[in-house]
């Protein structure tokens, strides 16, 4: 058995609002294996990307916190690298110059030029991109983007892949790809990887264990299923197994039975101010 | 055979946009066409104390006569340069050591090289405001406390008028640079000051909001990659707010060439300005048809200078898809 890699304890957040501080997160504990693929899953707004983001290192937990491998974690790095939902590439770089600029940053020194060259490459073959190297991303599709998106955080050969929901906003067919390769490349590298996600199908068939968080406020850990199926797993021989039906049913039970969750239109309301407020301060500058 | 090549010609002909077609060629020239007839008509019941005011054809013919003026002035100049060598040839010819009288012709500025002096003073003008507006936009950007402390100024300075800056910059020109053999004239000093001063705010400040607005998207990007902050304003910063800055430099560009007219006008720097106010001293016959004339060639100019801002902005900005207009 592989020691504990990454390991939450205690880990709440508060964030002040005018009425006060709001607890998003309380006592969140995890305790991730090297290698692991674990996925975070719950109702939106239960602070599955709050956690992401405290791993990350670009929020602050208010109490507890972050180790990996022993050591505490403050503050972003390229060691953690991060897969975010709408695939933030920097639109005037190529997606080679996207994967580039992680490249240079990590592997400074290290790596020569040529060395460099080829690594980029590497990646890009990976996600299958090697055909739109020099493309713009707004000459791009949504899937692609996200392949390259992928791409740069795995060229930085991070300990820990943060992936924010990377194929929510990708159409069924292009999820179901991108799940395909995204296995694939675990299979060779077994990165750990912690995933959010809202598809209890993805949580199965790509996870060694799913992390089921309770509704917020003040959110945290309900259940922790291990999903022990054989890799490498495909999702057409799956659909008639009985065991990953059970996993996925005893997802489902978690979510819509033991945290269901209804919305007064109130609260939805108040959480889009909530939105919106955070929006504009943002651009206060204006 | 035929029938099908007939139908083919029909179809190419439906293919047309006829609508889009009229619109984007047609209603244009039917504008400029409705204006010149209303001025036509107007003109003559304007009676101004230099006859009536000039119809459309009387400025175009101005154009005439002030081409006319430059070609003599050309020609006035080759021959005071043949005459200038052909009197220091026979001087190198009498005595080898003798000292040659070589002096630059000074004949009168026409309309051309007025509008040559304006387009130098107010490009130079511009080009110090940008040297300025946009690092300052940039730190200002970057720094919300810097901002908070330059905002005020920004908006004191920024609505003062060309007309109230020109005495004070044309008297501390006069105090500071003061020299025996000037490189420039004062008068284009003044005028590129007075041009920066106006100009150099609207690119300032739409910097400072394209570096401030960077999506925090790619900003924790940056954070995640642990960019330094040199990388950081470079990678990041700058590419994004470059749609903003170039708004702001064809805002500025537009105040910067209206600015440079008045200002010519009171420091008598050679150009445009300076063109339509000896005209309106003047008051000959002509004056008024020249003043119509130099109104319709500043506003060309005007619209040349935008193109040529908005040619710039498509080939640098990275997003093609931009609309530009």
């Amino acid at each position: 058995m592989s020691q504990i890699h990454l390991e939450l304890s205690r880990v709440g957040i508060e964030f002040p609002t005018p009425k006060g501080p709001f607890c998003a997160l309380q006592n969140v504990d995890l305790k991730i294996k090297k290698g692991e693929f674990v996925s975070l899953i719950g109702h939106s707004g239960c602070g599955k990307s709050t956690v992401l983001n405290i791993v990350a290192g670009l929020y602050q937990a208010t109490t507890g916190g972050v180790m990996l491998n022993g050591r505490e974690v403050n503050e972003p790095g390229p060691e953690r690298a991060v897969v975010f939902q709408n695939h933030s590439l920097l639109p005037w770089l190529t997606a080679y110059e996207n994967v580039e600029l992680g490249v240079k940053r990590v592997f400074k020194g290290r790596k020569t030029k040529a060395e460099m060259r080829e690594w980029i490459e590497h990646n890009l073959e990976l996600v299958h991109m090697t055909h739109a190297l020099h493309k713009r991303p707004d000459e791009l599709s949504g899937g692609m983007k996200q392949r390259v998106g992928i791409a740069r955080a795995l060229a930085m050969e991070p300990q820990v892949l943060l992936m924010d929901e990377p194929f929510g906003a990708l159409d069924a067919l292009t999820r179901a790809h991108l799940q395909d390769s995204l296995m694939e490349i675990q299979n060779e590298l077994g990165n750990t990887v912690i995933m959010i996600t809202h598809d209890v199908d993805e949580a199965v068939l790509l996870s060694d264990r799913i992390v089921m968080m309770t509704n917020g406020p003040a959110a945290t850990v309900g259940e922790i299923l291990d999903v022990p199926l054989a890799r490498p797993r495909n999702r057409l021989e799956l659909a008639d197994n009985a065991e990953y039906n059970h996993y996925r049913s005893s997802v489902l039970r978690f979510l819509y039975e033991k945290q269901k969750k209804i919305e007064s239109i109130d609260a939805k309301r108040a959480e889009k101010k909530q939105d919106k407020g955070t929006a504009e301060k943002s651009k206060s500058v204006a | 055979m035929n029938s099908t090549l007939a139908s083919v010609k029909i179809e190419q002909l439906k293919s047309i946009k006829w609508p889009e077609l009229i619109v984007k060629t047609l209603m244009p020239m039917i504008g400029i066409a409705l204006f010149l007839m209303v001025w036509h008509a107007a003109a003559p019941n304007i009676k101004t104390s230099l006859g009536d005011f000039p119809q459309p054809k009387q400025v175009f013919e101005q154009w005439g006569n002030l081409v006319d003026e430059y070609t003599a002035e050309q020609a006035r100049e080759a021959k005071y340069y043949e005459r200038q060598d052909k009197r220091n040839a026979e001087l190198i010819a009498k005595d080898p050591e003798a000292k040659l009288d070589e002096r630059p012709f000074s004949g009168r500025p026409t309309f051309f090289d007025k509008i040559e002096t304006s387009l130098v003073t107010v490009l130079s003008g511009f080009l110090v405001a940008t040297i300025i507006a946009i690092p300052v936009g940039i730190m200002i950007g970057l720094s919300q406390p810097l901002y908070n402390a330059i905002n005020p100024l920004i908006q004191l300075f920024k609505p003062v008028s060309p007309l109230a800056w020109l005495p004070l910059v044309t008297l501390v020109v006069s105090a500071v640079y003061v020299s025996d053999a000037p490189m420039f004239s004062k008068s284009y000093i003044i005028s590129l000051l007075t041009v920066s001063l106006c100009s150099l705010w609207p690119t300032m400040l739409n910097t400072a909001v394209g570096v401030a607005g960077v999506s925090k998207d790619l900003i924790n990007v940056s954070r995640v990659l642990r960019l330094g902050w040199f990388t950081h304003v470079v990678k990041i910063v700058l590419p994004s707010a470059i749609p903003m800055m170039f708004t702001g430099l064809r805002i500025s560009l537009g105040i910067a060439w209206m600015v440079l007219i008045a200002a010519e006008m009171l420091s008598q720097n050679p150009g445009l300005g300076k063109f339509v106010w000896d005209e309106f001293q003047n008051g000959s016959s002509d004056s008024l048809s020249r003043i119509c004339l130099a109104i319709l060639v500043i506003g060309l100019i005007g619209f040349l200078l935008d193109r040529t801002i908005l040619m710039l902005q498509t080939y640098i900005n990275w997003d093609k898809s931009a609309v530009v207009r």
